[in-house]
């Protein structure tokens, strides 16, 4: 049996979910036995563009991002978005809701004009994505099960339940009791709640549950007495597009 | 052939096996070099300015992210920088919990560097994956190593990527005693023997590293009681020692038209921050074994060649592994105390400045906050973009010596991506680099 080719890229990212995959040392090899790498920049010198499944790690920050973006969707037949910058936009679209001419002279003074930026977006405000496997950093047991649903021909399942389910599994003390605002009720689980159950707040990393019960959430606002403007700094570290999509729905 | 005569074009879009996104270029017309530079084409990431508005608990979570590589030492320097700020206490279980975790991530990071990025160029191959065929215990050895790396971060920062248990003040969940005995004993047992055996290995290879060599200037911390990896004052080959809140001083950062990476200079055109660095400023305080093993590779400072900072990187792994059983030790006598989080008595204005020897070398972070504890100016300053004026630097050099050593243009392609390779860029961060290019 042929392997299929598989190549994974990278746009605007810290590149931890590529960094990811080579922390899969125990499956590594058996991986590279089921695919054929043939594009994987930080990793491999091949670089071949016959390649069949795309993973594409990142968010479109820049023209150059969307270019690539497209060359990639036209070449594979499976495009999967890989971590919350690809999946979501991630912690890149915080810069979204400033002006982006502020934020240029911000980091770069007179020199501003050298570099163009567009907003920061996910891989599928661009192009169509078939697949994505959320987090920051991805996940590598569930990049293991999407890898392996793609490669017997099956939809990937991701968990479409707020971390909280997760969180309350593990028996772990809600962290709203302590005062800390924590992301938890809105957001994807699939994370086994990695966060909280390390004593740390989630910061909804995975993006919002689809099908969001808002009143459900307000509900834990209230009896904590949170004003949406103190979680909105939080919101908005992730999921600033969603943020903005509401807002503009709201208007 | 005359010098005079050559006329070449090199150009290497997207350097392979280093993280992020440059490209070499290369071009000499009538034996006179034109262009010589690393290109950094890396979107521009903007931290500084995203992390403006946000509260002191949520800075390191977002700056983690300039670099999943590095997110360790991202998150350590940009704690340290906070507390500073804010005068955030932190117990002394803290900080020995703090070096074990940045030991970790050096070995980590040195060990994917040294086998996996380096490697298949003394070896003669595009990757590690036909070394997966021909060299298999290589590979099985280099892979346990970085396994080990990585159980180490996990078991203490919650994760190896973004680690998930360091907030200002401490953990929010600590290491069991069993956790700390599993990474002594594993360390002692697993990592010393396999360390032993990478030392035999890079022997055989050492004679393939180009015996290129340029002075320059080191720079890295500098601690009056240990290795600095943790703390420290500012180092520098040429210069002496300068504090930590003089570090401006240091970097001196431009912009160059063909790097979204700043460029920076001191008491030179250039200097070099990373494993080189470290080791030409702080060998007396070497480990003995780490010691022995400098020895063994024939390093001794003022060592000049960058290509050998892939040979430090290995004397600096066998010195935090002797450093972390040294802490592990301690720790497992007198026991791990359940300490929470310390919390600034009463936040107020401040600012912090503060550095990490991270693998690549040094880092800083330097948060202004506001009486509510939220930022209102940020400055990072990443060791790529420290080294990148090195590098171009570098490259001036080696091409005239390269033409001199009777080259091929495919050898020199390939020098160019190892000597690029040497310095272990992180291109993420720099932007926050690599392909060659040859103009003709």
């Amino acid at each position: 049996m042929s392997r299929p080719k598989v190549a994974f890229f990278d746009l605007t990212s810290c590149e931890g979910c590529q960094l990811s995959k080579l922390n899969l040392e125990d499956d590594l090899l058996d991986i590279l036995n089921l695919v054929e790498l043939v594009n994987f920049r930080e990793a491999i010198s091949d670089r071949r563009e016959d390649y069949e499944i795309a993973f594409v790690e990142g968010s479109i920050s820049t023209p150059h991002c969307v270019e690539r973006v497209h060359r990639i969707r036209r070449q594979a037949k499976i495009l999967v978005a890989l971590g919350a910058c690809a999946h979501i936009g991630g912690v890149n679209a915080i810069r979204n809701r400033m002006d982006i001419d502020a934020v240029k002279q911000e980091v770069y003074g007179a020199d501003k004009y050298l570099f163009p930026s567009i907003k920061a977006q996910a891989v599928s405000d661009v192009v169509k994505v078939d697949y994505f496997v959320p987090g920051c950093p991805m996940d590598n047991g569930e990049f293991k099960r999407v890898l392996s649903a793609i490669l017997t021909g099956k939809k990937p399942q991701i968990p479409e339940h707020a971390v909280c389910v997760e969180c309350k599994a593990r028996e772990n003390e809600c962290l709203y009791d302590y005062g800390t605002t924590c992301m938890g009720p809105v957001t994807r689980a699939g994370c086994n709640a990695a966060c909280p159950s390390n004593g740390h707040f989630c910061f909804g990393c995975r993006g919002v549950v689809p099908d969001l019960n808002k009143n459900a959430a307000r509900d834990v606002m209230e009896k904590y007495k949170l004003s949406m403007h103190q979680i909105r700094n939080r919101f908005h570290m992730f999921n600033s597009n969603y943020v903005e999509l509401e807002e503009k729905r709201d208007e | 052939m005359n010098n005079a005569d050559i006329s070449l074009n090199i150009e290497v879009p997207y350097v392979t096996r280093v993280e992020g996104h440059g490209n070499i270029v290369i071009d000499m017309r009538e034996g006179k070099l034109i262009t010589s530079h690393l290109e950094v084409v890396e979107p521009p990431r903007y931290f500084e300015a995203m992390i403006k508005g946000y509260s002191y608990t949520d800075i390191a979570l977002i700056t983690s992210r300039i670099c999943g590589i590095c997110s360790v030492g991202h998150q350590m320097t940009s704690l340290k920088a906070t507390e500073k700020a804010l005068g955030i206490p932190v117990s002394e279980q803290t900080v020995l919990l703090r070096k074990l975790l940045i030991y970790g991530a050096t070995m980590q990071s040195h060990v994917l560097h040294i086998f996996f990025l380096a490697a298949p160029d003394l070896l003669g191959v595009p990757s590690v994956v036909p070394l997966a065929t021909s060299h298999p215990d290589v590979v099985k050895m280099a892979l346990r190593m970085k396994k080990l790396s990585n159980d180490i971060c996990d078991k203490l920062g919650g994760r190896t990527i973004h680690p998930n248990r360091l907030v200002p003040g401490g953990f929010t969940r600590l290491p069991s005693t069993a956790d700390l005995r599993w990474i002594r004993d594993m360390l002692a047992n697993q990592m010393v023997p396999d360390a032993g055996a990478s030392l035999e290995l890079l022997k055989t290879l050492a004679s393939r590293f180009p015996a290129f060599e340029r002075e320059t200037e080191y720079v890295a911390l500098r601690d009056s009681g240990e290795y600095a990896f943790y703390d420290g004052d500012i180092a520098s080959t040429d210069t002496g020692l300068i504090p930590v809140d003089d570090y401006l001083s240091m970097t001196n950062e431009f912009v160059v038209p063909h790097s979204t990476a700043k460029h920076s200079r001191h008491a030179r055109s250039s200097y070099f921050v990373g494993a080189l660095g470290r080791l030409n400023n702080n060998f007396d305080q070497l480990n003995t074994m780490a010691r022995g093993v400098a020895d063994q590779l024939g390093l001794k400072p003022i060592v000049k060649n960058p290509f050998l900072n892939t040979a430090a990187q290995l004397v600096e792994t066998v010195h935090v592994v002797e450093e972390s059983l040294k802490i592990l030790d301690d720790l497992l006598t007198r026991g791990i105390r359940d300490e929470k989080p310390e919390v600034p008595e009463k936040v107020c204005e401040g600012r912090g400045a503060e550095a990490t020897e991270v693998p690549r070398g040094i880092l800083f972070h330097d948060y202004t906050y506001d009486n509510r504890g939220q930022v209102v100016k940020a400055n990072c300053i990443i060791p790529t973009t420290q080294n990148t004026q090195s590098i171009d630097d570098d490259m001036r050099e080696l091409v005239p010596w390269m033409i001199g050593q009777g080259m091929s243009k495919e050898q020199m392609t390939l020098t160019l991506e190892m000597l690029v390779r040497a310095y272990d860029p992180c291109i993420s961060c720099s932007v926050h680099f690599l392909d060659v290019e040859f103009r003709e």
